[in-house]
């Protein structure tokens, strides 16, 4: 079978290459400009899928993003796409395509024997089922779960990628039709900055699916006019292949870009790219979208659109039926019969629910001597798996009921015409109102939020001379409100006058039976949502048009129920009894448009690129030397230095030694550094700090806790007086940004009288840091100009000189308890630095320490860590740190300590652990009680009096130890406490959180 | 006991079906107001309702109305992406989470409406050892509460959910989860309905496209409210209108700890069955599971700007799929299908608020951050109870408002999905 | 995505900036003479307001200076910015209630 529906002449495609696809397997072929739709169409295929839910057969319903039916798993392997449209999918030689949600096929489908229960199965039968027993939901959820999900999803990883693009522009247009051309010609006219968007290959909108003339020519003659001036034009961007998806605030539109219509291979590009779009003003040339009849099985396969026929004969060459009636309720839809007529096509009747048609086109139809069938109604579809006849009656006085005889006419493609509905989507995404026109039965913008209009269709303009004066207008209009005032004077294009009688609002079409006794009514084709599935959402009072959506889940399927939305509340409206559609409301269209693949709108931020890697100068020698990391904020740190045959405790038993007993090197430069600066200096860290600051004298250290205005603590560092009004403050790792902000904010919004400047310098210096009773002899051999001696160079103080060379600042602090120079150096230096420390430092036995044993070390010293001891409710007291919190001065936090809460006696507080098993290392996080108890079974409790913050094996003292949290603490310490673990109960001992060294003897070397 | 209108049942399916489903009868009715009520509930989604429900069921005051300027579970109800869970960290919130997930458990029965609860189970994953060390603290304490809740390492993880990523050397790798095999997800609407349905055949009217104007007092006591259908009498108010509690206690002469923040989520195109269980990710804000009808329904954190909108930014959508598809790389080809936005109330410390204000007789229940959903029947179930003995029940005492003036917080930024 | 016009700066994505919440709340002179209640309302307490809301944002990603403004939280319009330490224009303050 060879295209047996192509006709002999016509269309855009190219007749002269013949490319081969396959549908379920079966070979096909087409042209190029096809879509998988025309050709499918130009092959004869009648079924392309099965429904959603009562697995009926379907056939292609539409010709563009409003296609219910159509969904296709577009080829396999690594690049396979589930549920792509038909009819937006550009055909190419080699295009692999099967249907979705049938087994073995839609011709034949397994999962069809689920439409026999289809009485069983209304609108919401799940809500009133499957509830006893109780214990079977899963059973029946796993059965609904296979049931359901159209296509399928890929397995593989994706082979390609996707990009994005900011741009920004005067004037948005979306939709190259002839609207949107106008508009864009207009403006860019002007001279302003245009970026014209429309989703089909090539432009000219809806003027390409019909046979219209423009200045007394072919309207593609225009629109080839147009495309080459906008060529011309270097402030134009045209985006072919591009679905505006969304609309958002403030002018800023989301659009989807294909980059190439054959997705079976990478190509040389991106899949797709996303534009992010900031626009001064946005002209919506969107169109409209054509409503169907809504008659008794109007799902069969062959009950088209009628715009969506004429698609197809006039721009694909395809004849979708070989005796197509037209079932409408307008004007509009006689264009198809004579469009079908003048193609050769056999036209048996024009079934028009209105008396007495009489406009233009109608008689252009009688010329012809199509049967016009005024007053009537299609009450039956015979055939199952495609249209074979229509049964036809005459409607009574108000249109609620048939009478008369039924009338047999054999066809195989009904054409079905409810009217053409603004495409208002966008115009709704951006916070825009709506209005329902009840005499023409659509719903029309209004209000709008934006910078924004809406021309042509979308506007609910569908004559085209009009559209093109719209458009230019509104393209002049935009233009200027971008601030391009320059008058052109163009004379719009001529188009022939239209003149259309109204249409007659039918919304269900009778039968000779009740609602829902005779044939399925559908409304949602793509959700198999009927005009009876309303009616009974409207009787069990879901009256809201969103109780309704969301009952029968109308509009919720992938093509969001854009020919359903609206008979939908019809249809429900008159369930409800409401006068006007008006009355039912709106609902709001959120985006996006069309679907958007998730790979584009993560574009490039993906893998190593999802969020950015920050890695110390030294980094190359630390990933050289073997180290494992651990990720700290967006740092690598180094975690610890294995040896070969070393496991992690090994490693930092190793480490931790070499600190206490010879000299370890640490790479610190990931803590923040922020410049301080300014005559008030002082003072403003005193009021941010909770120890005072004004007596600090010049070269000395101190540290410092930050709290945040509830008490709690929110960061704690090291700060030295450079000189009288600059410091040098360190953060924590992961808080630095934030604190800098911290500063920042009360600088500028609370205190802007304050002197007091910050500057953050964590990247210009790296940090090397020794520690150990050997720090200074290493030292020593690299600095001539500071005196190491513990007298001139006391703990808490900074010297600047020279290292190995190079100009650093080194401070004498200590978050070991050892002896310890924390050298500062350019970054740029730091590697040069550290490599000389380490070479010189084997004599020493220098050892590199990673981020494990700093945390060991610490510990062993009972000192915090923020964010590890604390945890956003812990305050200074709570640490055992009253030492350093001012009684004499306000500070931010301080007014939160005298609430009835910080008064509390069984507050948690810091304490150190012993357990009584010396090798047993408690996991941080386990949670401590009074008594000895297993952990409970469900549903019981057993009260917990505080958790493990840290807890290690120190191979100083050749045990474990923890630190902890627990209620009224520091009054428990020598008692002995539990902590239930998955395999039995660990016994310890509450003590003083300082393990090494209380008296601080070691902190000289 | 009241007797159903028409109890829900595969029988009463199949005698409907043999009538064309023409004979079903109203899941609740839509009433105007009367003049005087006991209690008015002026919110009606989820919480609302399952606070007028329980009044009924538990207490048997039923002379109750429930006032809703909209449809029923239009707001954060019909919005959330439907998980259920009760792992939270502090004893007092365990409690109330568990007890609503207890409720849960038995709902669909107690309601005669089948609400698909889903106990699929809920992963927390951690991807550096803070994050590891705080998974460990909260499985802890659940465990002491006698919450079911346990630690996956990342070999169980890619075994729970085969098509995540564990690859070591990802930008942040998976270090393991947590697991609540009794989390899961619900049908959002069918909770707000089938709670509608039972407060609705107790009595309780329920009055929808009424909006109040004005908390009506007198020295200092709650009178009544007036309403865009007039005025309605009642001496006990209860207030559940989560984003929008602010505003009404503005009316009411008083102001709360609240800011009120666009919460974005989205879903796919549905496709065949490839997520069996809920997925968390604090510290790359997403979470996502897979729905009956085979849609991926994804949530991410709040947008940075206060806002009453509905309507979130572009940019958090695409952060939040960036994290998406490096978790689940095949899911970069799915197609988002559907976004939106709910306004959600946080409180500074990411716990509810539900009890006494300043105005006696008025109570609020509000500050249920990203979270409420899961909290519904537990919520109405305790603001039940509060508005009926005019006291907290045991397991609402700390929810307080007045915590924030003693300090008492209840601090579970942790246990929170996203960052507030 | 909003489009944020930085006083310093000139328009920029909101993806630049960070909204540091409600603007005009004045860290007490004297928190210790306050109630648990007066320090409570400074600390957590807020209009949270529906309508022109007037807020903090910084411009993190830019200039890292703090600025005001006044946006309708409803429609997402922005309506006025000010610099720190001015006070809302008059046209704004008719439309909000300040506290």
């Amino acid at each position: 079978m060879s295209q047996s529906h192509r006709l002999s002449t016509g269309g855009s495609i190219d007749r002269e290459t013949l490319v081969e696809f396959t549908f379920n397997g079966r070979p096909y072929k087409g042209h190029p400009g096809d879509t998988v739709a025309s050709a499918l169409l130009a092959n004869g295929v009648k079924i392309v899928g099965r429904s959603f839910k009562y697995h009926r057969p379907r056939g292609i319903f539409a010709a563009g993003a409003e296609e219910p039916n159509a969904l296709l798993q577009l080829e396999a392997g690594a690049r396979t796409l589930p549920n792509q449209q038909a009819t937006r999918v550009e055909l190419y030689d080699g295009l692999s395509a099967d249907s979705v949600n049938c087994w073995p096929g839609p011709d034949f489908d397994a999962m069809s024997f689920i439409g026999l229960f289809h009485r069983l199965t209304p609108a919401g039968f799940y809500y009133k089922t499957f509830m006893w027993p109780a214990s079977f939901w899963k059973y029946y959820e796993h059965f609904i779960r296979h049931a359901a999900g159209l296509g399928k999803a890929p397995t593989e990883k994706d082979p390609d990628y996707y990009d994005k693009m900011n741009a920004h522009a005067d004037v948005v247009v979306v939709g190259g039709g002839p609207s949107g051309l106008a508009a864009t010609l207009a403006a860019a006219r002007v001279g302003a900055r245009v970026i014209l968007a429309d989703d089909q290959p090539t432009l000219g909108g809806w003027l390409l699916n019909e046979r219209r003339e423009i200045d007394g020519k072919p309207a593609n003659e225009w629109i080839a006019t147009v495309e080459a001036e906008l060529n011309q034009m270097e402030n134009v961007t045209v985006l072919r292949r591009t679905t505006a998806f969304g609309y958002y605030d403030h002018n800023f539109v989301g659009m989807i870009e294909q980059r190439r219509a054959n997705v079976s291979h990478g190509g040389c590009t991106s899949r797709q790219r996303l534009w992010r779009v900031r626009a001064k003003q946005v002209v919506l040339a969107t169109g409209a979208i054509e409503q169907p009849m809504i008659f008794a099985d109007n799902d069969r396969p062959g009950v088209m659109l009628a715009g969506a026929v004429r698609t197809y004969v006039n721009r694909y060459g395809v004849q979708p039926g070989k005796r197509v009636c037209v079932f409408t309720n307008n004007d509009d839809a006689y264009r198809t019969a004579l469009d079908l007529f003048d193609a050769g096509i056999s036209v048996p009747a024009i079934i028009d629910v209105r008396s007495d048609p009489s406009g233009e086109l109608a008689t252009e139809a009688i010329q012809r001597d199509i049967e016009i069938l005024d007053n009537h109604a299609i009450t039956a579809v015979q055939g199952s798996k495609g249209v074979a006849a229509i049964e036809v009656m005459a409607l009574n006085k108000t249109g609620d009921g048939v009478t008369g005889t039924a009338r047999t006419i054999s066809c195989d493609v009904i054409c079905s015409s409810g009217g053409w509905n603004p495409a208002i989507h966008l115009h709704s995404h951006s916070g825009g109102k709506t209005v329902f026109d009840e005499e023409r039965g659509i719903f029309l913008p209004s209000n709008t939020l934006q910078n924004e209009t809406c021309v042509g269709a979308a506007a609910g303009i569908f004559d085209l001379a009009r559209c093109l004066v719209d458009g230019l207008k509104a393209g002049k209009v935009a233009a200027g409100g971008a601030g391009f005032k320059k008058s052109s004077r163009s004379k719009p294009p001529s188009a022939p006058e239209e003149d259309e009688s109204p249409a007659r609002l039918l919304w269900v079409v009778p039968t000779t039976q009740p609602l829902g006794r005779r044939g399925k009514h559908f409304l949602d084709q793509a959700h198999d949502v009927t005009a009876a599935d309303i009616h009974l959402a409207a009787r069990e009072g879901y009256e809201s048009v969103e109780h309704t959506k969301r009952y029968t889940t109308l509009g919720m399927a992938p093509d969001q129920g854009k020919t359903g939305n609206i008979s939908g509340m019809a249809v429900l409206g008159q369930a409800l009894g409401c006068e006007t559609l008006g009355e039912v409301g709106t609902t709001t269209f959120r985006p996006p448009f069309t679907p958007v693949t998730l790979g584009a709108l993560a574009g490039r931020d993906i893998g190593v690129l999802m969020d950015p890697t920050r890695m110390t100068p030294m980094h190359h020698w630390h990933d050289q030397a073997g180290c494992n990391w651990e990720d700290v904020g967006q740092w690598k740190r180094p975690w610890y230095y294995p040896k070969p045959n070393e496991n992690m405790q090994d490693a930092v038993n190793r480490e931790c030694l070499a600190v206490r007993n010879a000299v370890g090197i640490l790479d610190a430069t990931t803590l923040g550094k922020i410049d301080i600066q300014g005559p008030d200096a002082a003072e403003f860290l005193n009021r941010v700090y909770t120890n005072s600051w004004q007596n600090l004298k010049n070269g000395r250290c101190r540290y410092g806790l930050m709290l945040g205005e509830d008490g709690m603590v929110m960061d704690d560092g090291v700060t030295t007086r450079l000189s009288e009004n600059h410091f040098f403050m360190t953060t924590t790792t992961g808080n630095s940004a934030s604190v800098l902000e911290w500063l920042e904010e009360w600088s500028q919004t609370e205190w802007p009288e304050m002197r007091v400047y910050f500057t953050s310098v964590t990247e210009q210096y790296a940090n090397i840091t020794i520690a150990g009773p050997q720090a200074r002899a290493l030292l020593s051999e690299f600095t001539e100009d500071i005196d190491l001696d513990p007298v001139s160079f006391p703990f808490m103080s900074v010297r600047e000189g020279t290292v190995a060379g190079v100009s650093a600042r080194i401070f004498r602090v200590s978050f070991t308890g050892e002896l310890t120079y924390e050298i500062n150096v350019p970054a740029s230096y730091g590697m040069s630095v550290w490599t000389a420390m380490m070479t010189a430092g084997d004599k020493y036995g220098i050892t590199p320490y990673g981020t494990e044993t700093m945390h060991v070390l610490r510990a062993e010293k009972g000192y915090i860590i923020v964010g590890q001891e604390t945890d956003g409710t812990t305050t200074p007291q709570d640490l055992g740190m009253d030492w350093i919190v001012s009684k004499k001065k306000d500070f931010l936090g301080r007014r939160s300590f005298d609430r009835e809460d910080n008064r509390r006696q069984d507050r948690k507080q810091l304490v150190g652990l012993l357990p009584d098993d010396h090798t047993k290392v408690i996991p941080e996080g386990s949670q401590i009680t009074s008594s000895q108890q297993e952990r409970p079974p469900l549903g019981s409790r057993i009260p917990m009096i505080g958790h493990v913050t840290s807890s290690y094996y120190s191979a100083n003292m050749g045990r474990s130890f923890a630190l902890a949290l627990v209620k009224g603490g520091r009054k428990k310490i020598g008692e002995g406490v539990y902590v239930p673990l998955a395999d039995g109960v660990v016994r310890a001992e509450i003590t003083s959180p300082v393990f090494v060294d209380p008296e601080g003897a070691k902190i000289d070397g | 006991m009241v007797q159903h209108m028409g109890k829900y049942s595969i029988f009463s399916l199949i005698r409907n079906a043999l009538a064309y489903h023409e004979g079903w009868e109203r899941a609740w009715r839509s009433r105007e107001p009367q003049g005087e009520y006991d209690v008015i509930i002026i919110g009606g989604g989820g919480h609302g309702l399952a606070t007028a429900f329980y009044l009924a069921k538990e207490h048997g005051i039923t002379n109750v109305a429930v006032i809703e300027k909209g449809w029923l579970g239009g707001g954060n109800t019909g919005r959330n992406t439907t998980i259920i869970r009760s792992n939270y960290l502090w004893d007092e919130s365990a409690s109330l989470y568990e007890k609503s997930l207890q409720l849960y458990e038995s709902l669909s029965q107690e309601l005669n409406f089948n609400i698909m609860l889903s106990q699929r189970g809920v992963l927390n994953l951690a991807h550096n050892l803070h994050d590891l060390r705080e998974l460990e603290r909260r499985v802890n304490a659940n465990l002491m509460n006698g919450i079911d809740s346990e630690i996956l390492d990342t070999k169980s993880v890619k075994n729970f959910v085969p098509i995540i990523n564990t690859d070591p050397n990802s930008r942040y790798p998976i270090l393991g989860a947590s697991l609540q095999r009794r989390g899961g997800t619900a049908r959002h609407d069918a909770v707000a309905w089938g709670f509608a349905r039972g407060a609705d055949e107790r009595g309780v009217d329920i009055i929808q496209q009424c909006e109040v104007t004005a908390i009506k007092q007198s020295r200092g006591k709650v009178t009544g409210v007036e309403t865009t259908k007039g005025l309605i009498k009642a001496k006990k108010v209860g207030v559940v209108v989560a984003g929008h509690s602010s505003e009404l206690a503005r009316m009411a002469g008083f102001r709360l700890p609240l800011n009120s923040y666009p919460l974005q989520a989205l879903v796919t195109e549905p496709v065949k069955p490839v997520l069996d269980t809920v997925v968390m990710s604090n510290a790359v804000h997403v979470y996502v599971s897979q729905s009956d009808k085979g849609e991926l329904v994804i949530g991410a954190g709040i947008d940075g700007a206060h806002g009453y909108s509905q309507r979130g930014s572009l940019h958090v959508i695409e952060g939040q799929l960036g994290a998406l598809c490096e978790l689940f790389p095949i899911t970069s080809r799915l197609r988002m299908m559907r976004q939106w936005g709910g306004i959600v109330d946080t409180c500074p410390d990411a716990s509810p608020i539900i009890g006494k204000t300043p105005v006696d007789g008025l109570f609020i229940n509000c500050g249920w951050g990203t979270g409420g959903f899961k909290a519904t029947p537990g919520s109405g179930w305790v603001f039940a109870h509060t508005l009926a003995t005019g006291e907290p029940h045991a397991l609402n005492a700390a929810f307080t408002l007045d915590r924030f003036t003693s300090g008492f917080l209840i601090d579970e930024h942790g246990a929170a999905a996203v960052a507030h | 995505m909003l489009l944020i016009p930085c006083p310093y700066c000139g328009e920029r994505e909101e993806s630049e900036f960070h909204q540091g919440g409600e603007a005009h709340i004045e860290r007490p002179k004297d928190p210790n003479k306050m109630t648990d209640e007066e320090w409570a309302d400074y600390l957590f307490f807020r209009d949270n307001r529906k309508g022109v809301y007037l807020e903090r944002w910084v411009h993190r990603h830019g200039c890292r200076r703090w600025f005001n403004v006044a946006r309708d939280t409803a429609t997402n319009q922005i309506v006025a910015v000010y610099k720190m330490g001015s006070k809302p224009p008059k046209s704004i303050t008719s439309r909000v209630t300040m506290k």
